[in-house]
C-alpha cells in the first residue's frame, strides 16, 4: 500500500497512458455493447416481445431461414395443444413486405413491414397502447417505431403489387422489429391471404386458410417444452424462441461479428495491461531485488502491484464507461440501432477489469523470480 | 557437510560473543557459479563483529566482499558453516525466514544508495518500517533519524533531486530505522569524491557506536579505514587481519 500509491503518484505520465488505452478501450466497448443492443433489438424485438417460448416450423426446415421457408398447417397446434407441457399453441405467420402508407396530410410514405399473423382471439394477440386491437379483418396493429416513418392511428397501408387495403388501427407501446423491418400485426386470414398473393376481390386458392409460418408454443409452467417428443407428435420441427433469432435476416452474421470484435477488444486490453506491467516490474527490477533485500516478502510485493492494477483499471474503465455511456446517450437519439442496457454494461466492466487483472498477474509472476542478491553489486 | 567438521579457529572468536550479542560467521565456503566454471567466493571465511564494532573488509575485486555481505546478509546460504546472528544460526533458514530475518535484524546500506526513486526521503525510512511491519515508536522516529544523518532539510527530496552523499545519507538512516542488530555496507562511498566519502564513513562509524550495531564495511578505499575500529583483507576467497 505506501509504495503502491506513491509509485502511481510519481508514475503517473506511464500510468495515465496505459489508462488512458484502457479508457478508449472501454468507450469502445460501451459502443459496441449499445450496437449490440441495439441491432438484437432491431432484429428480434418482435419475436422477443412475443409470449411465445418455442415455435414449431414445418418438419426438416432449416434455422438460417426458417420464417421465410417453413410452411405448417393450422391444424398441427392441435397435435401440440395436446401435450402436457404445452400451455398454448396458435399457428403464426410471419412475412416482409413493401407497402405505401398514406398519412392524414395526404403524403405517401413508402414502408416495410413484416406481417405478424395471429389469430386475434389468441395468445398471440398483442397488447395495444393506443387505438384499439385487432379484430377487423383489414385493421393492423403497429409497432410503435412505425410512428417515427409519419404513420399514425387511422392512416391507411397499401401492400404493394397485390394493393391489399390496411388501415392502423392500434400501437404497441415499444419497438417490435424483425430483421430491421418493423412489425405490422394483422389478423391470420389476412395475412394468409396475403400470403396466398390475392389481392382485393381475387379469389384465394384451396388450402390457403390452413396455411401458416409456424405454430407457436407457450410451456404451460417454466420454459420447458419436450420439443423433440412434441415434433414427432405433430410431424414439425421445434426450436426455441432464442434459437428461432438466428431465422431472423441477417441477424446471427450481425450479432457473431460484434461479438467477435467485442473478444478482441477484451483480449487487447488484457494484453495491454499484462504488458505493461510486465515492463514495469522489468524497469523496476533492481529496485524490487532492494526491496526484497530489505526482507519485504513477495506477497508484500505482488500486493503493492495489483493494488496499481486494481486502481488504474477501475478508474480508467470507469472513466471510459462515462464517456461512452455520455456519447452514446447521443447516439441513440439517431436512427442508428443503438440502445445501452445495464446488463451488458456491467458484464462488459466485470470482464475488462477481470481480464485486465488477469493481465497483471501474469505480470507480477516475475517478481517471485527476483533475486535479492541482484541488490548487491555496482550498479546504479 | 556440518559445521563440526570444518576447523573451528576459537582464537579468532572473542569470549562471550555471543553473550554480546553481534554476528559470528563460522567456517563458511562459497562456490559460485555451475558446471566447469566455478568459483570458490569465500573459503573456510571466519569473522566474528561485536554490536558496536565498526570492521572494514577491503581486498582486489573478485575477492569475494561481496559475496561474504551476502552470506552475513542471509541473502545466500553458504555451503558450509553457518552464520550467528545474537546466537542465532540464520545460514540455513528457509527463503521466508531469511527475509524474515532481513527485515527484522539486517540492515543493508548499498553502493549509491539503491534509493527507491519514487519515494522522498523521509517516505524512504518510513517505507523501511512499513516492509518491517512496524508501528510508530517500534522504529526510530524516520524524522529524528533523518536530522541525525544531517538530512533534516531534504526531508521532501526524492532520489534524483539528491547528490550522491546525500543519498548515500539517507540510504544509511534508512537501513538504521529499523535497528537493526547487523548493518551490512558494500562500497558506501564508491561514487563520492574525497571529503564525502569521509563524512559517509564518519557517520557510519558514529551510528555504529551510538546504534550498538555490528557492521560490516567492503570497501576500495584505504583513505577511510582510520574510521574503523578492525580492518581485515580478503584475497581469494580467504579473509585475514
Ligand atoms: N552469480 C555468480 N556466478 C558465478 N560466479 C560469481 C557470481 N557472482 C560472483 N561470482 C564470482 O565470485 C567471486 C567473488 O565475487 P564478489 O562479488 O564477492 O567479489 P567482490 O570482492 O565483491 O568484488 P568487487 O570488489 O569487484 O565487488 C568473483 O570471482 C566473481 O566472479
Ligand atoms: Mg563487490
Amino acid at each position: 500500500m505506501f509504495l503502491a500509491w506513491r509509485e502511481l503518484v510519481f508514475a503517473r505520465a506511464r500510468f495515465g497512458l496505459m489508462g488512458g488505452v484502457v479508457a478508449l478501450i472501454a468507450i469502445l466497448v460501451v459502443l459496441l455493447s449499445g450496437l449490440s443492443s441495439g441491432l438484437v433489438n432491431d432484429g428480434v424485438s418482435g419475436l422477443q416481445r412475443l409470449p411465445v417460448t418455442a415455435f414449431a416450423f414445418a418438419e426438416g426446415t432449416k434455422t438460417d431461414s426458417a420464417f421465410s421457408r417453413s410452411t405448417v398447417n393450422v391444424n398441427q397446434a392441435e397435435a401440440w395443444k395436446g401435450r402436457d407441457d404445452v400451455g398454448d399453441a396458435a399457428p403464426f405467420g410471419n412475412m416482409l413486405v413493401n407497402a405505401k402508407a398514406t398519412t392524414a396530410a395526404g403524403t405517401q410514405v413508402p414502408i416495410d413491414l413484416a406481417l405478424f399473423g395471429v389469430d386475434p382471439g389468441s395468445f398471440l394477440a398483442p397488447a395495444v397502447s393506443d387505438g384499439a386491437g385487432l379484430g377487423d379483418p383489414d385493421g393492423i396493429v403497429v409497432s410503435k417505431t412505425v410512428l417515427d416513418e409519419g404513420v399514425g392511428i387511422g392512416d391507411t397501408v397499401v401492400i404493394d403489387r397485390l394493393g391489399t387495403r390496411l388501415k392502423v388501427v392500434g400501437t404497441t407501446g415499444d419497438q417490435r422489429t424483425f430483421g430491421h423491418v418493423d412489425v405490422a400485426y394483422l389478423p391470420l386470414r389476412t395475412w394468409q391471404q396475403v400470403r396466398a398473393g390475392a389481392g382485393p376481390g381475387d379469389e384465394v386458392r384451396d388450402g390457403a386458410y390452413e396455411e401458416a409460418t409456424a405454430i407457436a408454443l407457450r410451456a404451460r409452467d417454466g420454459d420447458r417444452i419436450d420439443l423433440s417428443g412434441g415434433d414427432a407428435a405433430a410431424g414439425t420441427t421445434g426450436m426455441t424462441l432464442k434459437e428461432s433469432f438466428s431465422a431472423s435476416p441477417g441477424y446471427s452474421a450481425e450479432t457473431s461479428t460484434l461479438t467477435l470484435i467485442q473478444v478482441f477488444l477484451y483480449a487487447i486490453s488484457a494484453l495491454v495491461v499484462g504488458t505493461f506491467f510486465t515492463v514495469w516490474t522489468i524497469q523496476r527490477k533492481h529496485e524490487l531485488a532492494v526491496i526484497r533485500a530489505m526482507g519485504a516478502s513477495t506477497g508484500y510485493l505482488m500486493r503493492d502491484t495489483m493494488i496499481q492494477a486494481t486502481v488504474i483499471l477501475t478508474v480508467s474503465t470507469a472513466v471510459g464507461f462515462l464517456l461512452g455511456v455520455g456519447g452514446g446517450t447521443l447516439l441513440t437519439t439517431t436512427p442508428m440501432p443503438f440502445a445501452l442496457e445495464a446488463a451488458p454494461l456491467v458484464l462488459a466492466a466485470l470482464l475488462l477489469v477481470g481480464l485486465g487483472l488477469a493481465g497483471a498477474v501474469a505480470a507480477v509472476g516475475r517478481i517471485v523470480r527476483v533475486d535479492p542478491l541482484a541488490a548487491l553489486g555496482g550498479q546504479r | 557437510m556440518t559445521t563440526s567438521s570444518t576447523s573451528p579457529r576459537p582464537d579468532s572468536l572473542r569470549p562471550g560473543a555471543r553473550e554480546r550479542g553481534g554476528l559470528l560467521v563460522e567456517g563458511v565456503t562459497l562456490t559460485l557459479g555451475d558446471g566447469d566454471a566455478t568459483v570458490t567466493a569465500l573459503d573456510d571465511v571466519h569473522l566474528d563483529v561485536a554490536s558496536g564494532e565498526f570492521v572494514a573488509i577491503v581486498g582486489p575485486s573478485g575477492s569475494g566482499k561481496s559475496s561474504l555481505l551476502a552470506v552475513a546478509g542471509a541473502l545466500t546460504t553458504p555451503d558450509t558453516g553457518r552464520v550467528l546472528l545474537d546466537g542465532v544460526d540464520i545460514s540455513r533458514a528457509s527463503a521466508r525466514e531469511k527475509a524474515r530475518h532481513r527485515r527484522d535484524r539486517i540492515g543493508f546500506v548499498f553502493q549509491s544508495g539503491n534509493l527507491i526513486p519514487a519515494l522522498t526521503a523521509l517516505d524512504q525510512l518510513r517505507f523501511a518500517l512499513d516492509v518491517a511491519g512496524r508501528r510508530a515508536g517500534d522504529g526510530h522516529d524516520p524524522r529524528e533519524l533523518l536530522d541525525r544523518v544531517g538530512m533534516g532539510h531534504r526531508a521532501g527530496h526524492r532520489p534524483h533531486q539528491l547528490s550522491g552523499g546525500e543519498r548515500q545519507r539517507v540510504g544509511i538512516a534508512r537501513a538504521l530505522v529499523t535497528r537493526p542488530a547487523v548493518l551490512l555496507v558494500d562500497e558506501p562511498t564508491a561514487a563520492l569524491d574525497r571529503a564525502r566519502s569521509d563524512d559517509i564513513v564518519t557517520l557510519l562509524a558514529h551510528e555504529t557506536h551510538e546504534s550498538g550495531v555490528a557492521t560490516i564495511m567492503v570497501t576500495h578505499d584505504h583513505e577511510v579505514l582510520g574510521h574503523c575500529d578492525r580492518v581485515l583483507s580478503m584475497v581469494d576467497g580467504r579473509l585475514s587481519e
